[in-house]
């Protein structure tokens, strides 16, 4: 009996052995260093999410030069009483005194200059709330209905039979082609289809409207193509019976906008993190937290499975030097993403197969690091990423490092695998190199079948050794993070650079206009309601 | 000049057996697999100049393309005195080596400034050149750790630009054009290097780089500005080229002292 038991409980610690008195302990610094963050966050607000609030409303649309009519709408507002008090208080009063029939007229006349906007007292107030709330919450009860669509469909048409689920992405600017393209990488396996964003989305403060044709190097978020896109996988899940996934980014400047149509459009995995921006896009810190937290209440509330950047630590900082950075990062994306209501299932975290393969003993450093992400977060859906920092124009060494970073996953139990194509860097990938980087997932999941079952590493041997060695390297980091005098530590160390190479202080970077401190009576339904959950 | 072994040599691809001439190539026909299909691909492969072509490998994928896999020997020559190749008039550095260049030959960081002049909100290029996010798998200039970046973002006046680049004491300026309606991007370009000239005295001007996908390689004097970048410039290009003019201060324009 003390035997099995004694079997029991070490199993339940895993194949690494960690210590669970270490593992609290990560958890517990990364909650210490994300709490202040979470209370600046609740202090504040953006622009976009002001505008997000106005989208869940129901607003659509964009003026004759493109700009959408909530950016109008929300621009008047501000110029007459500022952001302080949030946009809805305004707005709902402005309809309720009769200024017009609806928002789409309110924005048009607003823009036109013929409405001044105010902060009504007393029952005025009252009924400015009231009307915002209702009209608000049918927006946020259209997510809850496409959350609930997606339960039927993916009861109806079935998940994947297989773990990891296969990622591919599509990106060719122009969203009539991405859908057949899209079409055809589900038909040839892919579970999830990603469509890659234009290069330089992020920094436009505003979503554009409508299916657009052009893009550099990616498609534009858009409603419409959210909503062309999903219709295009919902036909193609219903002919392969499998439930085929849609991702697209909420990142950037407009994250809570795009957190919003996706829930509207049941988009149904989303890219979120909550340092990409400020680190590798140089947007404001305490814009890009706001935005964060909100957007991830949507993310919460609409089922959406989150997936975090972290691959992007490791593409620019050497990948064994940088691995503590990649779990200290997960475990601030977990904390701050439970915090907004997100469940483990939604966790999807990142990593990535970035060591320098003329490295001795690359692989089972790997191995190490992604079965250490594995073991600290067993509940998530951990996305795990190929190799694109040492992928050369070599397409036939690439092959082979796919086939090893293949392996990693399926052995170390990974949940969604971004699959590498061994033309990274080359050119996009071509109709052959998908189908050859298929084929190479497919052979490696299916002759390595369950080898994670047999696979346990010698408990002092090196693989056991280096996970606990990135984890103790985390804890020095977090450590290090709260040792900041200030009471914000962690905004502080990404000022000064603690974090990667680049120092990001929180009076700088993209978007800092678009961010207010909350007035007394601030009020924002959405808040109010994604709050409640 | 009069050698020997590199020029005039004919050479012919090499198998495993000299003079065997062997290649193989793969390539995609929109076809469903057939032996018509795979009569289809080495007929291409002859037309490539294979002869005889073996058609090793060849597979459906989907109900519409065949993949094909070809071996065989081709039938042309390679006359290496016959190559030309266009010759960067600088040598590319990686980061680490731009990071020691700068630190062994200006003994500080070199400070860049950049962003869009004009009313063009584009930052794409700018973004990719500076941003540590970077394009083509390469870093951009943030991740140098000698180079000090301010990137300025979309809808920089020319006045604000020249100050900012004062304040900082900007080594060079670094200025990204995408919007070519009404030759926006000269004519905005030509203000920009005009404004630097009657700002600074000649010697200390800082080098002044413009980038965009329209603009024409060769048309910096005409522009005014030191180095122009087109499409598929990557910031390894960009920094090199710093180095080189910054760094190692080739001569250049006949004013530099």
């Amino acid at each position: 009996m003390t035997t099995s038991g004694t079997a029991r409980r070490r199993a339940g610690r895993g194949k690494l052995d960690l210590d669970p008195v270490v593992v609290r302990k990560a958890r517990s610094l990364a909650r210490q260093a994300g709490r202040p963050i979470v209370d600046l966050a609740r202090k504040h607000t953006t622009v976009s999410v002001e505008r997000a609030t106005l989208r869940l409303a129901g607003l659509q649309g964009a003026d004759a030069d493109g700009i959408p009519w909530v950016n109008r709408l929300l621009d008047s507002v501000v110029a007459d009483v500022g952001l302080a008090h949030g946009v809805a208080v305004p707005v709902w009063d402005a309809l309720v005194r009769g200024e017009a029939d609806d928002l789409a007229t309110l924005a048009q006349k607003a823009s036109a200059g013929s409405i001044r906007f105010r902060i009504p007292e007393g029952r005025e107030l009252t009924r400015a709330e009231a009307a915002a709330r209702k009209q608000v919450g049918a927006g946020i009860r259209q997510i809850d209905a496409r959350a609930r669509e997606r339960q039927r469909l993916v009861k109806r048409y079935g998940d994947p039979d297989h773990k990891p689920w296969i990622y591919l992405i599509v990106a060719t600017g122009d969203i009539y082609e991405d859908i057949p393209q899209a079409q055809a990488a589900a038909r040839e396996g892919a579970d999830i289809i990603a469509v890659i964003r234009s290069t330089g989305q992020s920094l436009l403060d505003y979503v554009p409207e409508g299916a657009t044709r052009e893009g550099f190097a990616g498609t534009y978020a858009t409603q419409e193509n959210f909503r062309l896109m999903r219709a295009a996988l919902d036909e193609t899940s219903k002919e392969l019976g499998r439930y085929v996934r849609l991702t697209n980014y909420a990142s950037g400047l407009c994250m809570p906008e795009i957190a919003a149509l996706a829930g509207l459009e049941r988009l149904d995995m989303m890219l979120n993190d909550s340092m990409y921006g400020i680190l590798f896009r140089d947007i404001n810190p305490v814009r890009t937290f706001v935005d964060q937290r909100f957007s991830r209440q949507v993310h919460a509330r609409a089922g959406i499975i989150i997936n975090t950047g972290e691959d992007n630590y490791l593409t620019t900082a050497d990948a064994v030097e940088a691995a503590h950075t990649v779990t200290v990062s997960q475990l601030l994306n977990e904390y701050f993403a439970k915090e907004a209501g997100l469940e483990d299932w939604q966790l999807g975290l990142g990593h990535a197969f970035e060591i320098n393969p003329d490295l001795p003993d690359s692989f089972r450093l790997e191995l190490a690091h992604a079965l250490l992400a594995r073991e600290l977060f067993p509940k998530a859906p951990l996305k795990w990423m190929p190799p694109t920092r040492h992928m050369s124009g070599d397409i036939f060494r690439g092959y082979l490092l796919d086939a090893f970073f293949n392996l990693v996953g399926t052995l170390t139990g990974q949940d969604i695998l971004l699959v590498g194509m061994m033309t990274e860097a080359v050119v996009t990938p071509w109709l052959s190199d998908r189908d050859l980087a298929l084929q190479n997932v497919r052979y490696v999941m299916n002759a390595a079948g369950n080898l994670g079952e047999d696979f346990r590493p010698a408990p002092d041997g090196f693989i056991a050794e280096r996970a606990r060695q990135v984890l103790a390297e985390s804890i020095e980091l977090l450590e290090r993070i709260l040792a900041h005098e200030g009471k914000q530590g962690l905004l502080e160390a990404i000022g000064d650079g603690t974090f990667g190479l680049m120092k990001r202080p929180a009076d700088g970077g993209k978007g800092l206009v678009g961010v207010a401190k909350k007035a007394p009576g601030y009020f924002n339904p959405a808040s109010e309601i994604l709050e409640a959950k | 000049m009069a050698t020997d072994t590199a020029e005039g040599k004919i050479l012919r691809p090499y198998g495993d057996t000299t003079g065997d001439g062997m290649v193989q190539v793969s390539f995609t026909l929109p076809m469903p697999h057939s032996k018509v299909a795979e009569g289809a691909a080495a007929q291409l492969a002859n037309k490539m100049g294979i002869d005889p072509a073996l058609v090793v490998h060849a597979k459906a994928m989907g109900p519409d393309f065949t993949f094909f896999v070809v071996y065989g020997r081709v039938n042309h020559l390679v006359d290496t005195s016959q190559v030309t190749v266009v010759e960067r008039d600088y040598p590319l550095l990686s980061p680490k080596e731009v990071n020691l260049a700068i630190r062994k030959g200006l003994r500080r960081r070199l400070v860049v400034v950049g962003g869009c002049i004009g009313t063009d909100a584009h930052t794409v290029g700018i973004d990719a050149i500076l941003n540590i996010k970077g394009f083509a798998g390469e870093k951009g200039l943030e991740y140098y750790r000698e180079v000090k970046v301010v990137n300025l973002g979309a809808q920089v006046s020319v006045p604000e630009l020249v100050a900012r680049a004062r304040q900082e004491k900007a080594d060079a300026v670094l200025v990204s054009q995408v919007v070519t309606q009404r030759d926006a991007h000269i004519l905005n370009t030509k203000e920009m290097s005009a404004a630097f000239r009657e700002s600074y005295p000649a010697d200390r001007r800082p080098l002044l780089i413009v980038g965009g996908p329209r603009f024409d390689e060769s048309a910096a004097d005409d522009l005014g500005v030191d180095r122009v970048f087109s499409r598929g410039t990557t910031p390894a290009d960009v920094a090199s080229f710093l180095v080189h003019r910054l760094v190692h201060r080739t001569p250049t324009k006949a004013k530099a002292s």
